[in-house]
């Protein structure tokens, strides 16, 4: 299986990755995590101003066989939710690195992105697994 | 052995084909010490020896069919049309399972689709689930989804007084480990407002019955002062209703309820002594994701027809396992499917025609027995069958009498569950009491008090 | 071809039953209660039973295909069970009658009790929970207000094992207590060093459905309950696979202290297209107390009487007794109105009464021996793998739907192929912890011609998969519907008619 990765995100474990744009930092679920819901048809949406920790949930995507919970890949407050993805959770299937960013964060701790894995380390974790 | 097809040649061919030599040998995993105990059982009879059996057991009831019966109080005896038991009865539905395999269990889900459609219509609720066990459950059901629904962790539940005591204790039950407040149902004053004193920042619902247990009617403007109040407070609103109530009076969903759930026997159901019954269970698109219970969708095959699949099951049990809104897997399909054929027969107009008949009938009995001397209508709101009567004896004596001199069922004593209210019984009247019946039971309790008062004459003389 | 619904078939004017006319005065109506319209159908008799016949033709029952559905006992249901079920006498009696007037019915219960109690081994029954979930959280309820009465406070975690149904986790959750997953051993039962790693005084008990999901039976199950035991926990035992063991072996005497039972599997009540279903509970002696109620009890008539004489003389049967109802002394509660799914538990009393105990150890003994039967074509005809496949199977096996040759065909596609050869297909992707899982319970009423015509087909699609994937992929090819788009269901959400 030949999944996407983004050169420009980087990854935690649970398949979530992140992105730093500006002082925010963007996150979301990889291409393989996407991949193994198969089509997602819902997602939990947490609320603006929530804070969240490295390794909380802070959503559960669902397709129609399973309910996968989502992790922060790093600590901070929300500050944007993407609400698009309510009304098209298939955003999640089609651009997972794009249009299907779920959260922003203002990050509360610099150094937890920088010790996320870069897109080849990820890729080989996932060779791994295969 | 009956029910057994395979014969000795069979199962020698068979265990030949498994490699064993005895039917004994399929079992050496189980321990051999506890193999084989002994089973002390009556034994075994043919077909028509446990007929004659049961059909004894069941004559040693004195059933509500040879009776005439004024009993209700949550389970009641209703004219259930002959399509009913035909339709319901035909073994492709029965003899089936959950519609796990959608392409072959057509029949079922789309008997769900409608079941639940015609609940939303009643009801006037957005969505509704395939069933519950009862309408107990249900209850307990709607108060742990609030729970799940509200902002922020609360737990405190508001239960009416006048919600059915066993509904009150089944919330109780179910929720016994989950930390929770419940409040609310030993109140004696049935107002509103006296509950709505209890509704506090930490309350997740308050769960009420229109017409509640006593018979009594709340109107929709009330019902929408409650509904308001208790949103005020950031709480949900559930109702537990009488679904043929609603062939005459204002569906919950235009007087602003979260949940709208209730027994749902009455709808082409038997009284079978307590169950199999059904819980329906209706509520607003926002909280389907919450809810418990099965549910069934409207999708299209690859080739763009129409059919039905059950849906939204990442919420259940068999996918979200310690996550799941509720641990229920089996549910009354069956009797979802009674409910829904007695609905499609009725109809429009067979709903509304039950629901007027009980509402003209109660009226009447209600008016018969306030012109009996010592006999008082407690409660000053409109009712739909129900309504409670203060009687100038014992309740006990009063059904005794009623039974044994009349064969007549009066009722429901409630002075175990309302003591504060004294010697009063609930009366209900359905499409199924004819007017002699209604004229019998008011001659019956003038004579019960007649003779009550003769006796305490005597008694006194005595003295 | 599609079916319209009821309310595609509604024309306006059209009656159904009517009621006679209506024999008081009217009362005026009060304003300001009333509903202004009542959207629900407007058919005739007719037009209802021809859309409800037609819809019973779009299913399988077990009374028209074999429906080897894993983990769910689909066996024949008497006919006379139904007989028996619809007797005026148990259906038109009402639960709040007084107990004089329902003597019958309660003598069934009680006996149905006893009955239940002597095949488990257990000291007492509740008939009350709906279900077998229902009874899961009967159980755990009982288990956990056990330890709170004992004092042991501290205990709030439940184990149970990954093969385990969702209810077992789901019902730990509603029961206020956290979940413990042990993982599987490489013969299919619990792992032991997991067992005693996890067991202290922290555990309100284990949960164990045995045989397990795999079909099969647990091979430490002494050793299991003796150290859950030790650890001053408890032992649940699901009891959805009975019909494997009902007769052979009482699994009050295997150490489980508390148990349900699926009186819609083992005992054969239909299961009605989801339901109803009965989950009366079992437990030991220590427990009784904590039962749900009320149960229906004896009584001795004259035991509070003034005369000495009548207080202590009377006889084993006749009028000296009656029933009762009783809330045990500690009960957790109801758990529901009433006293039970009443009409399936006639169902299961007529079964239990025409087998007696030999009856009930040929259940078992058939069953096993029909699922080891085809388990063996499948394996060695076939070359379906099955999960601890060398291992003897109990009422069920779990296959797996990967064939050599075949790297497009999943579990998913057999089944739905299943279909067109005019079989149920079995449970599917369940348990969790097997790939491609096809989990197949033939049960003991199938005949040898029907498992052999079943494994034929599974040999037949198993080449199909080889030669000619693209039949299976599109299959199902006669069934009312074609494969159906679950995904847009979930996304559009359609959920009534209105």
């Amino acid at each position: 299986m030949a999944y996407k990765f983004d050169a420009t995100v980087r990854y935690a474990q649970s398949h979530d990755w992140a992105r730093l744009e500006g002082d925010l930092v963007v996150c979301g679920i990889s291409d393989y995590a996407q991949h193994a819901l198969s089509d997602v048809v819902f997602i939990e949406l947490p609320s603006v101003g929530d804070t969240v920790a490295q390794g909380d949930i802070y959503s559960t995507v669902e397709s129609v066989k399973a309910a996968e919970q989502v992790y922060a890949p790093v600590s901070g407050e929300i500050v944007a939710v993407n609400d698009d993805l309510e009304a098209n959770p298939e955003l999640i299937n089609e651009d997972p690195y794009g249009a299907a960013w779920i959260i922003k964060v203002k990050p509360s701790d610099a150094g937890e992105l920088d010790a996320l894995m870069d897109a080849a380390a990820y890729e080989s974790l996932l060779a791994e697994h295969e | 052995m009956p029910f057994i097809a395979n014969t000795d040649a069979d199962r020698a061919e068979m265990l030949a084909a498994v490699g064993l030599e005895r039917i004994e040998d399929l079992f050496r995993d189980v321990p051999e010490q506890h193999r084989y105990a002994t089973l002390d059982l009556p034994e075994p009879l043919s077909e028509l020896e446990v007929m004659r059996e049961v059909t004894a057991l069941a004559g040693e009831n004195d059933h509500l069919g040879e009776l005439a019966s004024f009993l209700g109080a949550g389970a009641y005896r209703h004219f259930i049309p002959s399509v009913v038991d035909f339709l319901a009865g035909r073994s492709e539905f029965y003899s089936a399972y959950t519609p796990y395999q959608p392409e072959v269990s057509q029949g079922t889900l789309q008997a769900i689709f409608e079941y639940q459609s015609m609940i939303s219509a009643l009801t006037g609720m957005d969505a509704a689930n395939a069933s519950h066990y009862d309408g107990a459950t249900a209850t307990a059901e709607a108060v742990i989804m609030a729970l799940n629904s509200v902002k922020g962790p609360r737990k405190r539940v508001v239960l009416s007084p006048a919600l059915n005591p066993q509904y009150r204790e089944v919330v109780h039950t179910y929720t016994q480990g989950m930390g929770l407040d419940i409040v609310g149902g030993d109140l004696e004053d049935h107002d509103f407002h006296t509950l709505l004193e209890l509704v506090d920042k930490d309350t997740a619902c308050v769960v009420v019955q229109n017409p509640d247990f006593l018979g009594q009617l709340h109107s929709s403007a009330e019902m929408q002062d409650l509904a308001d109040a208790v949103h005020a407070a950031g709480a949900l609103l559930a109702v537990s209703v009488d679904p043929l109530s609603l062939g005459l009076f204002t569906p919950p969903g235009e007087y602003g309820v979260d949940i709208v759930m209730g027994e749902g026997q009455s709808l082409g159901n038997g009284l079978n002594f307590g169950g199999p019954y059904l819980g329906f269970f209706a509520m607003r698109s926002a909280d389907v994701r919450k809810s418990a219970g099965r549910i069934a969708g409207e999708t299209v095959d690859v080739d763009g027809q129409t059919g039905y699949v059950l849906t939204l099951s990442t919420r259940e049990q068999h996918i979200r396992r310690g996550r799941a809104t509720s641990n229920i897997c089996t549910n009354q399909a069956l009797m979802a499917l009674r409910a829904c054929i007695y609905l499609a027969a009725m109809g429009k107009h067979g709903l509304k025609s039950v629901a007027e008949q009980c509402y003209h009938k109660a009226q009447y009995a209600a008016t018969l027995i306030s012109m009996i001397p010592g006999y008082q209508i407690v409660g000053k709101k409109p009712f739909f069958k129900e309504f409670v009567v203060r009687c100038p004896v014992p309740v006990s004596v009063v059904k005794d009498f009623l039974l044994l001199e009349w064969g007549i069922v009066a009722g429901y004593d409630l002075t175990e569950d309302y003591p504060e209210l004294g010697e009063c019984l609930l009366i209900c009247v359905t499409e199924m009491n004819t007017r002699q019946e209604i004229d019998d039971l008011a001659e019956a309790l003038a004579a019960v008090a007649e003779m009550a008062e003769e006796m305490e004459l005597e008694l006194e003389e005595l003295r | 071809m599609i079916e319209p619904t009821v309310y595609d078939l509604s024309s306006p004017g059209r009656h159904g039953p009517q009621l006679p006319v209506l024999d008081v005065p009217v009362a005026p109506l009060p304003d300001g209660y009333l509903r202004t319209d009542l959207p629900l159908p407007e058919l005739s008799e007719l037009d209802t039973v021809r859309h409800f016949v037609r819809l019973s033709q779009r299913n399988m029952g077990i009374d028209t295909n074999f429906y080897p559905l894993g983990s769910c006992t689909m066996k024949y249901n008497p006919k006379v069970n139904e007989k028996a079920a619809s007797l005026p006498g148990f259906v038109e009696l009402h639960p709040l009658q007084d107990p004089e007037m329902t003597q019958g019915a309660m003598q069934l219960l009680l006996e149905l009790q006893v009955y239940l109690a002597e095949i488990s081994g257990f000291a007492a029954v509740t008939l009350q929970p709906a279900a077998g979930a229902h009874g899961e959280l009967t159980g755990v309820l009982i288990m956990r207000k056990y330890q709170l009465d004992r004092g042991e406070t501290q205990r709030t975690k439940i184990l149970v094992p990954d093969s385990a149904h969702g209810t077992n986790p789901a019902t730990t959750t509603m029961s206020g207590l956290t979940v413990v997953e042990l993982p599987s051993d490489d013969r299919g039962n619990l792992d032991l060093e997991a067992l005693k790693a996890n067991l202290d005084d922290t555990v309100v008990g284990l949960m164990l459905t045995n045989p397990n999901t795999l079909g099969l039976f647990e091979e430490h199950i002494l050793e299991i309950t003796q150290l859950v035991h030790e650890a001053g926990g408890l032992v649940y035992g699901d009891g959805a696979n009975m019909n494997a063991i009902v007769g052979v072996v009482k699994p009050a005497d295997l150490g489980i202290d508390v148990m349900h039972f699926n009186l819609h599997k083992t005992f054969s009540t239909p299961h009605g297209g989801g339901g109803p279903g009965a989950g009366p509970v079992g437990v030991v002696e220590k427990l009784a107390r904590f039962l749900p109620g009320p149960v229906v009890t004896v009584e001795h008539v004259n035991a509070d009487s003034d005369d000495e004489f009548e207080r202590n003389n009377f006889s084993e049967d006749g009028d000296d007794f009656r029933l009762v109802w009783t809330m045990p002394s500690k009960s957790i509660g109801r758990v529901r109105a009433y006293y039970g799914n009443f009409g399936v538990l006639v169902r299961a009393y007529t079964y239990i009464r025409m087998h007696g105990a030999p009856g009930l150890r040929r259940i078992a003994e058939n069953a096993v021996l029909n699922a080891n039967y085809l388990k063996v074509r499948l394996q060695n005809e076939a070359s379906y793998p099955v999960a601890f496949g060398d291992r003897i199977c109990m009422h069920e096996f779990v296959a797996q739907g990967i064939l050599e040759g075949a790297p497009d065909i999943h579990t998913m596609d057999i089944a739905k192929r299943l279909m067109d050869y005019g079989f149920h297909p079995p449970t599917v992707y369940f348990p969790l912890i097997v790939r491609e899982a096809l989990m197949i319970e033939p049960t003991e009423t199938e005949s040898k011609a029907t498992l052999d015509a079943f494994a034929d087909a599974m040999i037949q699609i198993a080449r199909e998969a080889r030669e000619e994937p693209q039949l299976l992929k599109d299959a199902p090819h006669n069934a009312p519907v074609k494969r159906l788009d679950e995904v847009r269901a979930a996304r559009q959400m359609i959920l009534c008619r209105c």
